[in-house]
């Protein structure tokens, strides 16, 4: 065999395991469906596709969970895993569906709304492809996902995103991120038809409260908060004071800029008669001067840059070597849901929604985020979901 | 799946057959052998739906 060929075999065998060592991971990332236990209060699963057909067989379309009451008074939606690198925020969607029991009213969840996002990473900043949580049944694997939707199912990107309806230029990279979409409209990118889907979900399940939960960086001034628009400031307001007397965590109200758009905040507001939210808890794993992007940092939020940075007071949130916890983060999303719907149906008597179940700021911290996920092999079949 | 969607595999399938003609061509700079399969990796990640 001459020898220019003989190089070129080796150079092919080379490439061929490059490729299918690493192309086998991603592949397996992205297939990888996570259980979810319907808990005792799923009344009915739909599909996110049953407000807008065109999503249906697409990476766009995801479960939504009806849990209904029978008892007449107000709905609220809680969408999870917008940017699903923000992890604090689809477990918190997880032990909704898994533990909550609605007394009065509905209540409706899509743990995995970015479903897309949800099976790609984050290009260029080394992240994990999963995390496990601890339960008392075995170590629970998620996919660890990235901010936008994967560019096999939304492509190409354009120079600039051009927001619809209002025009406004946004970056690129925004027509994959589902918390710039919105209200978006059924004939737009994927990403668009999808917050399409879920403002068509809001104005016919007549959604009173919307809350979308997320993660910042601890360098981010927007951070550890609820960012409402002018509608819902005074619910907000109230939350934040009542779970920092109550609970003993801090979460201040930040209003929703009136002219950046795209947002789930401002859309929704803009578009329904829903009040919205949005959940920022701390995520030390996405500041950008930290150590390796290990799931330790991801779950216990520990790192040596942001405790020095610190103490130079250049964070937005208390840090000590502590770190910020999975259990803080996910804790702290629960009880301002919780807190969230009463002060809700304190203002709004007509549209109570009384959820019990769900564990508390102070029940996730003292038994961790693993006591409330359920095992999906001692459940009943019918009741496993994939997300 | 969409038409643009279909013409990115098109062009992502055309490029990989444009470097394997290029490898293939080479016969004396193993570097530039090296570098043509190097920048096949995500077009063939792509055609396979991988990433």
């Amino acid at each position: 065999m001459p020898r220019t060929w003989m190089t070129k075999g080796i150079l092919l065998l080379v490439f061929g395991l490059v490729v299918g060592a690493a192309g086998a991971q991603l592949f397996a990332h992205r297939h990888l469906d996570v259980p979810i236990v319907a808990g005792p209060g799923v009344t009915r699963v739909a599909k996110l596709s049953d407000y807008h057909p065109g999503l249906r067989g697409t990476a766009g379309d995801t479960n939504v969970f009806f849990l209904e009451s029978g008892v007449p008074g107000g709905t609220t939606l809680v969408i999870a895993n917008t940017h699903p690198n923000e992890i604090s925020a689809g477990l918190a969607g997880f032990l909704f569906v898994e533990n909550a029991v609605v007394e009065q009213g509905t209540l409706i969840v899509i743990p995995t709304y970015n479903n897309s996002a949800s099976r790609s990473t984050w290009q260029g900043d080394g992240y994990p492809l999963y995390f496990g949580i601890e339960t008392a049944w075995g170590e629970k694997q998620f996919r660890m996902g990235g901010r936008g939707a994967s560019q096999l199912d939304q492509w190409p990107d354009p120079d600039v995103f051009v927001h619809y309806p209002e025009k406004q230029l946004l970056s690129y990279i925004d027509a994959r991120n589902t918390n710039r979409t919105w209200p978006g409209r059924p004939d737009g990118v994927l990403m668009e038809q999808v917050c399409y889907a879920a403002m068509q979900l809001i104005r016919e399940e007549g959604v009173d409260v919307a809350v979308d939960l997320h993660g910042a960086e601890t360098m981010f001034p927007v951070t550890n908060c609820i960012v409402a628009p002018e509608r819902s400031v005074r619910v907000a307001t109230m939350t934040s004071l009542t779970v920092k007397m109550k609970e003993g965590f801090a979460n201040h109200v930040e209003p929703s800029p009136k002219n950046f758009h795209g947002l789930t905040h401002r859309e929704i507001a803009d578009h329904s008669d829903a009040y919205p939210f949005l959940l920022e808890a701390p995520i030390p794993f996405l500041d950008q001067p930290t150590g390796p992007k290990t799931v330790e940092l991801l779950l216990n939020g520990k790192d040596d840059f942001l405790l020095s940075l610190a103490a130079q007071k250049r964070l937005f949130v208390p840090y000590d070597e502590n770190g910020w916890p999975i259990e803080n983060r996910v804790g702290q999303h629960c009880s301002v849901i919780l807190e969230l719907m009463k002060q809700f149906s304190k203002a709004n008597p007509e549209s109570t929604i009384t959820v019990t179940g769900v564990p508390y700021y102070a029940d996730v911290l003292s038994s961790g985020v693993g006591a409330f996920l359920h095992d999906p092999s001692e459940a009943s079949p019918e009741t496993v979901y994939y997300q | 799946m969409g038409v643009i969607q279909i013409l990115y595999y098109i062009m992502s399938a055309f490029l990989i057959f444009l470097i394997a003609w290029q490898f293939a061509r080479e016969k004396k700079n193993v570097t530039d052998m090296i570098l043509y399969l190097v920048i096949a990796v995500p077009f063939v990640l792509r055609v396979l739906h991988v990433k």
